[in-house]
Order: structure tokens, then C-alpha cells, then sequence
């Protein structure tokens, strides 16, 4: 850790960040969005990246770490390269999240919160995810929907990623050819 | 991220949702052409405040984030000359259990929301709205944020919109996975970049809310409501409904859950629940009956499947004891355990809890635990006795409602479904408390305790 670069914003961040300050009447509005920017780009809230948000928040980094540790989407802890949340809500479980986790812990060789050996995945269970009519549904980092899951559509869902296909960098693309919709 | 698009069912009307599964229906040039888009924004602006009010009054329009507070009503509480900004702020959290009816006006209608906030704006007096959204809807976000571009690029947002002199300036604000988030005071916090923990009321937000200036808090089909009331009049509103102030309009209902044909519908106001359940989503699943649904989310207690004929009105639901709440209508049949459900139900606001009022930390955690218990083949009489004592040592007595979403619920269940949960209990008597695995003295204790439970 100590021998690697410490984060700094990248340029299109810092564009971003300054655009945010012109959008609120105080300073202390902009700390949500640019935990987004920062942990997309950093894929978790490492303890350099959240003294270096608090730097240029004015703020302390307990006080950082203390409002990012309230949201779930926040990630305070390395996780997997892909990390696969299975909603486990009603609407989910009527439509059969459980056999999902269970296919995947298996297939993964892994438990709940955990991460591969090889680093590349993690599972968790989440709440409703708002998808409810094409349950049940899994997203992958946090925001990228799988709906109406069948066991075979989870193990191409693996399939993929551990091929790195289909994953976060085509996501924009999928929205911006308006594929998803 | 959502359904096939499928023939339209006669009784279904859409208002909220027109446009959905057409090509391109989330830009400026499809609603401008097809949709009468931003006619009600230009009439708006030159409206007196009061008239726009007074016409939101008189169609009925209620609150669809949950509470079903009357619109108009909320934005007279406005005072007439604030020393501080107004802020309007748009609650696209969308967080309830079974709800998913603002990512459909947002991920394909969404300028039919930003149409609805310059109106809104316009009759507040607001300069700057936010519509705070749930973090996870990353499609909705995109197409919330290009449309609002597109409106800055033809002055309908900025600081002189529609050539009137008014300013009006509007960000989204993504949120970052906190049902808490979704109650007004806590969006509110959150907003301004703190943890999303409820505030005290009063002050209600339309007194002093974000930044401590007066602030409207209204949800996205609420706001995305006010365009086609501005231009077709609040008599039109009115008639589509049941023609009633019980409820005007129409709403998109979600629903889920065990249904031939799950999936979102907007439908009028007052269409009765068994007519969407059995004609919308073609009833049961083979071979299956109807148990019972949630009508209105995860917190509106459950209807039995013998009440399923209810208008699904404000009213009518609250005559049932229950509520339309988010719109969310979430079925079970009789393949189900209620216990189940119930136990999920409370798990989610357990860890939803936001932990600020011991009443919600603790009754929330305790009801999912002597729940779970009771799943297990664990439980006892007191168990349940806990359950129902945990709920009514709850409900009421916190900053926020949250508290109220799980005890109404789970209260419910218990009452609607007795035979269910005492099926599974065992008499006190053979219960073996669960003892805790730890190291140390206290663990060999423990441990030779342990042993002679099993021998
Ligand atoms: C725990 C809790 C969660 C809520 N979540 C939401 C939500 O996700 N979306 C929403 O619109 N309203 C939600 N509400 C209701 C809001 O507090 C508020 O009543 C609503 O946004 C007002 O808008 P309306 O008048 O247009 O209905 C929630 C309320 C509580 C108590």
C-alpha cells in the first residue's frame, strides 16, 4: 500500500467535482455525489481516497467515513472484482432468489460475503431493488441489472464476467444504444 | 431493465407512462411531438402562483410516495414571502419492497417529471429542485440527466425559462442505498450530505427543510401528474379516476410476486383490486389460490384474498385498514408460509432501521429475530407474545415512520393468519435457548452446558 500511487482525481472527476460545487447552496451537498465518482473510479473507498475527499471537502475523514459508512451502496472494505448482490426481499424470494444465492455459493465455491480466491467475485444478499415485476434479479457492482434470473442465465452471467464480457465498461454502451430499455 | 412490451389491457389508461415502449420516448423531440411536451410548462409560467395551486386543489391529486397527502394543500403551506430560497425537491428513491412504478416514468417519460417540476416550481416559487434518486438506478439517472440537458439547451430550464424572467435550475442527486432516504426529512439530510437520519417535525419541511429554507418534498408520479392536469383541467383528472376526490387521476401499479402475469400497469384510480389481479395479470399461477397481497408496499398490512374486492382508492383501502401507499401490490398464494413473509418483512426494516430511536432499532431487530425463531421450529407462545408487544412498543412512538411500516405489517399477519404461526411453535417446555459461541472461560462454561443439553 504504502509504495502505490495515493488517489488524486482523475481530470473528467475533477471536472465533475467542480460542476458539483456550482450545483448546491453548500459545499457539504456535493460529499454523496463524489463518493460515486471516486469509488467508480477507484472501485472501493480506500482510506487514501477518503482523506483525499475529505481534503478537498473540508472536512475531516472521520467525518467522511462517517456519513459514507451509513449508505450500503459505499464500499468501505476491498470486495471482489465483481461483486453479485441477490435480492432476498418478498417479491424476490416468491420468485425464487433463494435457489439463485444457492446456485452461486456453490458454483462460486464460496459463502455470503465473501470473495473468490482469485478475487473476482463476491456475494451478498440486499434489499429490494425495485425491480420487483421481473423478479427475482441480481445486480453486479452495485448498479447493473440482471432480471427474471434463471439458473441458466446466472452461470452465463458468470460465464461472462469471468471473461470480463458484458461487464461494467459495455454497461454505458448498452444504455447508450438504449438496449437495456 | 424492464418488461415486454404487451397489448394494452381496455381497462388500462396510461397518463404517467404514455409514450413507454415507443422509440426514443425519453427525449425532448418525442415528447414535444407526440406528447403535447413542456405546452403545460409554457402555460405554467405565466400563470399566477395561486391559479396553478388552486387547480391542483380542486383535481384531487393526492401524494403516490406513500402518505397520499393532497398536493395542492402541501404547496399552499408554502409561506407567501420566504426570507430564504425554496427548494423543490423530487423523492425518486423509490426504496418500498414491491415498488418499481418511478423508474418507469423516469427511465422513459422523463421529461414528463421535469415538465411536472417546472409547473410545481412555478406555483412555489422555487429557483432550484433536486430529484434525489435512488443510486442504483443508473438508467433512470442517464436519462433524467440528458433530458435535462436537452431542457437547458431550449432555455425550458436556466435562468430565464420560456423567455418568462423566472429562473428555475434542477440536478438529479443520487442517493446511495438507505430506505431511510426515502422519508422526506431524511432525503433531506441526505441531500445535504449527511447520514439520511429523519428530523423531529416541526418544523415541516414546507416551513424549513433543505438548506433550512421552505421546501416541498413530492414524489415522481405525484409531479409527473401535474402537466396533463394543467393543460386538460382538473375536471378531466377528476372523471378518469372513480370520479371521486377519493381518487383522482390514474397510477401505475407494480405488481409482483405470485401472478400469471407480473409487471407495472397504470391504471384509473378506484379499479378494484381483483379486477387487476385476475383480468390485468391473469390470476393465479396454475394449479394455485390467491392467499393474500400486500396492496400498497411492504409496510401496508395484508388483505386477505376474500377482500380482494376493494376499489383501490385512498379511501377504500383505508376503509379495509390498510393503504394505497407506494402503489405496490405484492401477492402470495396459498403455496406460501405468512410466517415467511412475515419474517422478511421484518427483516428488511431491521437493517433498514436507521438507529437513530432505540423503539425502531431494538423492536425492529427483535421482531425479526423471535420471527425467525419461530420459522425455524424454534419458537414459543411468548415468542409471539414478544412479537406482538415489540410492535405495539414501536408503532407511534419514533421520529419518523418506519417503526409503523414494520409493526402495521407484521401486526397483520399475525392477526389475519394465527393458525399459521402457532402451527409451528413448540411448548415452552422444550425449548433450548441458542447459547453463543465464545472463547475463553466463559466458552468452556458454555460449552459444558451445551453438552448437557444434547446428552
Ligand atoms: C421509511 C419511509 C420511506 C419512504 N420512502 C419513500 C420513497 O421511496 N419514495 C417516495 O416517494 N416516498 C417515500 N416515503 C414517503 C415520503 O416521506 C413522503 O411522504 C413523500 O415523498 C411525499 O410525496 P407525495 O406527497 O408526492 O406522496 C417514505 C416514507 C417513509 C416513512
Amino acid at each position: 500500500m504504502a509504495s502505490e500511487k495515493k488517489y488524486e482525481f482523475s481530470p473528467e472527476v475533477e471536472k465533475r467535482f467542480q460542476w458539483l460545487l456550482t450545483r448546491y447552496p453548500t459545499k457539504d451537498a456535493v460529499l454523496l455525489p463524489i463518493l460515486h465518482l471516486v469509488q467508480d473510479e477507484n472501485k472501493w473507498l480506500t482510506p487514501d481516497s477518503i482523506e483525499y475527499v475529505a481534503k478537498r471537502m473540508d472536512l475531516s475523514p472521520a467525518r467522511v467515513r462517517e456519513v459514507a459508512s451509513f449508505y450500503t451502496m459505499f464500499r468501505l472494505n476491498q470486495k471482489g472484482q465483481y461483486v453479485l448482490q441477490v435480492c432476498h426481499n418478498i417479491s424476490c424470494y416468491l420468485r425464487g432468489s433463494d435457489g439463485v444465492i444457492e446456485h452461486i455459493k456453490k458454483r462460486l465455491n464460496i459463502k455470503e460475503n465473501e470473495i473468490t480466491p482469485d478475487g473476482k467475485f463476491s456475494l451478498e444478499r440486499v434489499e429490494c431493488l425495485a425491480s420487483c415485476g421481473t423478479a427475482p434479479v441480481l445486480q453486479v457492482n452495485g448498479w447493473d441489472y440482471h432480471e427474471e434470473l434463471t439458473i441458466e442465465k446466472v452461470d452465463r452471467i458468470i460465464d461472462d464476467l469471468l471473461k470480463d464480457k458484458n461487464a461494467y465498461p459495455d454497461y454505458e454502451k448498452r444504455i447508450s444504444e438504449g438496449s437495456v430499455a | 431493465m424492464s418488461q415486454k412490451i404487451q397489448p394494452l389491457h381496455p381497462i388500462e389508461k396510461r397518463v404517467l407512462i404514455a409514450g413507454y415502449g415507443e422509440d426514443k420516448s425519453w427525449t425532448i423531440q418525442h415528447y414535444e411531438k407526440n406528447y403535447k411536451g413542456y405546452e403545460a410548462a409554457k402555460k405554467a409560467v405565466s400563470m399566477p402562483a395561486d391559479d396553478i395551486i388552486k387547480t391542483v386543489k380542486e383535481s384531487g391529486l393526492r401524494g403516490l410516495g406513500g402518505a397520499g397527502f393532497p398536493t395542492g394543500m402541501k404547496w399552499s403551506f408554502i409561506p407567501k414571502n420566504p426570507t430564504k430560497p425554496v427548494y423543490l425537491v423530487c423523492n425518486a428513491d423509490e426504496g418500498e419492497p414491491g415498488t418499481f412504478k418511478d423508474r418507469q416514468i423516469m427511465e422513459h417519460c422523463p421529461h414528463r417529471l421535469i415538465e411536472g417540476m417546472i409547473a410545481a416550481a412555478v406555483a412555489i416559487g422555487s429557483k432550484t429542485g433536486y430529484i434525489y434518486v435512488r443510486g442504483e438506478l443508473r438508467l433512470a439517472i442517464k436519462r433524467l440527466e440528458d433530458a435535462i440537458n436537452e431542457a437547458y439547451a431550449k432555455n425550458y430550464l436556466g435562468q430565464n425559462i420560456f423567455g418568462s424572467g423566472k429562473a428555475f435550475d434542477l440536478t438529479v442527486h443520487p442517493g446511495a442505498g438507505a430506505y431511510i432516504c426515502g422519508e422526506e426529512t431524511g432525503l433531506i439530510e441526505s441531500l445535504e450530505g449527511d447520514r439520511g437520519q429523519p428530523r423531529l417535525k416541526p418544523p415541516f419541511p414546507a416551513i424549513s427543510g433543505a438548506f433550512g429554507g421552505p421546501t416541498i418534498v413530492n414524489n415522481v408520479a405525484t409531479l409527473a401528474h401535474v402537466p396533463g392536469i394543467l393543460l386538460n383541467g382538473a375536471e378531466w383528472f377528476i372523471k378518469m379516476g372513480n370520479g371521486t376526490n377519493r381518487g383522482a387521476g390514474t397510477t401505475v401499479w407494480g405488481v409482483s410476486g405470485d401472478v400469471q402475469k407480473p409487471g407495472f400497469f397504470e391504471v384509473p384510480v378506484g379499479t378494484k383490486l381483483s379486477t387487476m389481479l385476475n383480468e390485468i395479470c391473469g390470476g393465479p399461477l396454475p394449479g394455485r389460490k390467491f392467499k393474500a397481497c400486500f396492496p400498497g408496499g411492504s409496510s401496508s398490512p395484508l388483505l386477505k384474498a376474500e377482500e380482494f374486492d376493494v376499489p383501490m382508492d385512498f379511501d377504500s383501502l383505508a376503509a379495509k385498514g390498510t393503504m394505497m401507499g407506494s402503489c405496490a401490490i405484492i401477492v402470495v398464494d396459498d403455496s406460501r408460509s405468512i410466517p415467511e413473509i412475515c419474517m422478511r418483512t421484518a427483516r428488511f426494516y431491521a437493517h433498514e432501521s436507521c438507529g437513530q430511536c432505540v423503539p425502531c432499532r431494538e423492536g425492529t431487530k427483535w421482531t425479526y429475530k423471535m420471527l425467525r425463531r419461530v420459522c425455524s421450529g424454534q419458537g414459543t407462545k411468548s415468542d409471539l407474545k414478544n412479537v406482538q408487544s415489540a410492535c405495539d412498543n414501536m408503532a407511534g412512538k419514533t421520529i419518523c415512520v418506519l417503526s409503523d411500516a414494520c409493526a402495521m405489517p407484521v401486526t397483520s399477519m399475525l392477526k389475519k393468519f394465527p393458525e399459521e404461526f402457532e402451527k409451528l411453535l413448540i411448548p415452552e417446555s422444550e425449548f433450548t435457548p441458542e447459547l453463543p459461541k465464545v472463547s475463553g472461560q466463559l466458552g468452556s462454561v458454555l460449552d459444558a452446558i451445551r453438552a448437557r443439553q444434547q446428552s
